[in-house]
């Protein structure tokens, strides 16, 4: 089997070897290949000189560079937060409202806020904090607890009806038909006179008994002209923002058995700085007003 | 009575998953029982019917086994459909998210699916196959062990159905390339140790003075392969009756054992074995001898000593010892060279015999197969290396990188190499069509290359997303906005991913044309002046 041969085509002996019909030039390695594989061979060499790379009993050669990956992670952190202690310390020490109105502090504020909202609110709020049935838009001027810095703020650190912080806005609309507070005619013709303060189509027969009954049931909080009221935390009934809903049936339901959205506090888990942040990037989305003189 | 004794053990093994279902500790592990149940069953019931008195032998001892590698050729254009048609199904499921159907065909459910569709069923069988008849007419010897060679075959079926439906049925290990459970792993131990016998005991009966190149590489597949799966799954099964085991591992070890497993997995399964299917079927498809024995030498053993170290280079950046990254760094450097030495002496094998590019689409295939070779064994060495690493890892980057291998590497030397074997296999003239063979050809290249190159932008668009900060020193996105951005990519890679299916189609019929004895009419390929014909 052994026959050296010579392969017409390249000149190149065979190996004598043939398995099958396929047969073995006698082709030295390229010089190429070789140079390159012992080149990359050095580079190995020399970097696990360079770099911590034989293990040994206890721990690992550390190499000329004493390069660790933990110490510089922790380097690149402790810079980072370097870079940011002082500002960060300055906004410890600032209000709302001197944060919201220093350049600096805003822009920080603006950034961190962004990064944090981006990370715990858009789950809820949306990514543009658009908002979504329950869940209200942060980017027009319907507030159901006010829309100034402090207020947001108060709202971010200690949330909507939550167990958890003693100091969470609390608000909580009757159900006015699970528990039987009124008839189903009254009812019906409440979320008739609804939709009517809101301009929508109504049945105008009807308006007569469903504005005796919102007066009588709705109006303490919701305010005679269904403007709402901030301080109780009551909707303004009158615009064309709804949480749970415009259409006849949605505003049933939500006299019937109300919802109650829930929002955690923020205070204790991100701490007053973020918070602070927050809302001040909240703010400014678009919807922001400004701070009423006490 | 042929096939009695083998009908006997089937309904035996059929009964004793009868027990396990009966006796199971969870539910799933009933499902499971269940299946192996019926798939016995439902052997034993077939094998039965052809239980007949002892005849004449009519296997002739001395021709060449060709039977089981005739079913492997359809199993492994079976199971590659399937392994496309997942993938498809599961880039469009992250696109187009309501596309996941709960709870057996989520994402996190089929991925695995496509995965081993693709590595274990399609590739798992095409190396299987071409391995028998390549060893066969290399040793020029009939395959060892008689049946042996079908239990291999069925018995790995039976594998990958016990692999699939557990995926589905939430049956799964959490480890990546190796997710069926104890009791499947030691089945695929059994049928794997058959095959390392059906292998080596047909080189030992060889009439060759040598041992071909191609099969140093299978075997080094196959013995390579049998060590790290049974490293990989050593476990502690909760119940002899359940499917929940534990590793043996925890923490760090596990992480490194598992990615020691799955990069080897690519180097021996993906790399070292296909380069045994290329060692034979360029030179065979070429009829040019191979271009260097002492290249195929050097690059052979520097392969495989080089390849076992570079696993944790999956792991940079992590909790695994700055040593031990930097050994899979520099391993995976050094590894550059000897992959291309098989770049190498597959192109170079086609100096002399370039003009057969023109008419012969097969050769086409081979050369972009090497092509993608070289170009995916250079990416990775580059990958490996820390710095590109910190920007490329955890995303689309690594998808593209597996996938250029897979769909242009691994993919095309198996199209190659079922064109080259079908029509011999059947003892046809020539395939059904070779037009058809160039059109699938250019699907599947345009599909490699649309998917590589888009996962190169998704990925490095995600990999600059996740660390831009700004001028105050804030991340500037979040992890969804990064996600939301990749969509444009996700649909084109989708789109991709139909090309290459599409193509892999029209060969599942130009295949089975060729076999039922078709020659379809057409115009041979090459330039008309030249009218050389195709075959």
């Amino acid at each position: 089997m052994t026959v050296k041969e010579t392969d017409e085509l390249s000149g190149t002996e065979t190996t004598g070897h043939e398995w099958d019909g396929i047969k073995e030039l006698n082709s030295p390695l390229p010089r190429w290949w070789l140079w390159t594989f012992y080149a990359t061979v050095v580079f190995a060499i020399g970097y696990s000189l360079y770099y911590p790379a034989i293990p040994l009993i206890k721990g690992a050669t550390a190499g000329i560079s004493g390069y660790s990956s933990r110490a510089e992670v922790a380097k690149d952190i402790a810079m980072a937060a370097e870079a940011q202690s002082g500002i960060i310390e300055r906004t410890r020490n600032s209000t709302i409202d001197q944060i919201a109105t220093d350049d600096e502090l805003r822009r920080f504020a603006v950034s961190a806020g962004k990064s944090a909202f981006k990370v715990y609110c858009v789950q809820c709020h949306g990514s543009g904090a658009q908002g979504a049935p329950g869940y209200p838009n942060l980017n027009d001027d319907e507030w159901i607890w006010g829309g100034d810095l402090e207020t947001i703020h108060i709202s971010i650190s200690h949330g909507i009806r939550n167990d958890q912080d003693d100091d969470a806005r609390l608000s909580e609309m009757p159900a006015f038909g699970v528990d039987e507070l009124l008839e189903r005619s009254e009812i019906a013709a409440a979320a008739n006179y609804v939709l009517k303060l809101s301009g929508q189509e109504h049945d105008a027969a009807l308006l007569g008994e469903g504005e005796t009954v919102f007066a009588d049931n709705c109006a303490a909080c919701h305010g005679e002209a269904g403007k709402g009221d901030r301080e109780q935390g009551a909707p303004d009934l009158t615009d064309a923002i709804w949480l749970y809903g415009s259409t006849p049936e949605l505003i049933l339901t939500q006299i019937n058995r109300p919802k109650h959205g829930v929002m955690p506090p923020w205070l204790e888990r991100l701490g007053d700085v973020t918070v602070k942040q927050l809302a001040v990037y909240v703010h400014g989305l678009g919807g922001g007003e400004d701070s009423e003189p006490e | 009575m042929k096939y009695l004794t083998e009908t006997i053990l089937l309904a035996v093994a059929a009964f004793i998953a009868l027990l396990g279902a009966a006796f199971s500790k969870d539910s799933l592990f009933q499902a499971h029982a269940w299946i192996l149940f019926f798939v016995l069953a439902a052997s034993a019931i077939f094998l039965m019917r052809k239980v007949k008195p002892a005849a004449a032998d009519d296997t002739r001892s001395d021709g060449y086994m060709d039977e089981v590698v005739r079913y492997g050729t359809i199993a492994t254009m079976f199971w590659g459909i399937v392994g496309f048609l997942v993938g498809v199904i599961i880039a469009a499921q992250l696109a187009f998210p309501e596309l996941n159907i709960e709870p057996w065909f989520n994402f996190g459910r089929m991925r695995p699916l496509h995965t081993s569709a693709v590595i274990f069923a399609f590739g798992g069988n095409a190396l299987i196959c071409t391995s028998f008849y390549i060893v066969q007419r290399t040793s020029q010897a009939r395959l060892f062990g008689g049946n042996l060679g079908w239990f291999v075959f069925w018995g790995y079926q039976l594998f990958i159905v016990l692999a699939a439906t557990g995926y589905l049925l939430g049956v799964t290990q959490s480890r990546e390339y190796a997710e069926p459970e104890w009791y499947v792993d030691i089945w695929l131990t059994v049928v794997w140790v058959a095959y390392l016998i059906v292998f080596v005991g047909t080189i030992v009966r060889r009439k060759e003075p040598h041992i071909y190149v191609a099969n140093w590489f299978f075997l080094s597949f196959i013995v390579t392969v049998a060590m790290l799966h049974l490293v990989n799954n050593l476990s502690l099964p909760v119940s002899l009756l359940g499917a929940k085991s534990y590793s043996a591992f925890a923490g760090v070890q596990d992480a490194l054992t598992q990615w020691w497993y799955g990069h080897n997995a690519v180097g021996f399964f993906l790399t070292a074995g296909f380069l045994g299917m290329m060692y034979y079927f360029v030179p065979k498809q070429a009829n040019r001898p191979v271009y260097s024995y002492r290249l195929s030498i050097v690059h052979f053993w520097s392969l495989i000593f080089l390849y076992i170290w570079a696993g944790p280079h999956h792991l940079h950046y992590t909790a695994l010892p700055d040593w031990a990254q930097t050994l899979g760094m520099v391993f995976s450097v050094m590894l550059w060279m000897p992959s291309w030495g098989g770049m190498i002496n597959g192109l170079m094998t086609l100096s002399g015999a370039w003009d057969k590019l023109r008419t012969d689409p097969i050769i086409r295939m081979m050369v972009i197969s090497i092509a993608f070779y070289g170009m995916s064994t250079f990416e990775g060495p580059m990958m490996s290396i820390k710095a590109v690493n910190s920007l490329s890892h955890y995303t689309d980057w690594t998808i593209g990188h597996v996938h250029s291998g897979a769909l242009g590497w691994n993919g095309m030397i198996t199209f190659g190499a079922l064109y080259f074997l079908v029509p011999r296999l059947w003892n046809r003239e020539r395939l059904y069509s070779l037009r058809m063979v160039n059109w699938h050809l250019w699907l599947a290249t345009l599909g490699i290359v649309v998917y590589a190159s888009v996962m190169w932008v998704s990925g490095i668009t995600q990999g600059l997303m996740w660390r831009e900060y700004d001028d105050q020193g804030y991340l500037v996105y979040s992890f969804a906005e990064s996600v939301a951005a990749l969509y444009p990519y996700y649909v084109l890679r989708t789109f991709a991913g139909l090309l290459y299916l599409s193509g892999a189609l029209l060969m599942a019929y130009n295949i089975y044309k060729t076999i039922r004895g078709d020659v379809r009419e057409e115009a041979p390929m090459g330039a008309p002046a030249q009218a050389v014909p195709a075959e």
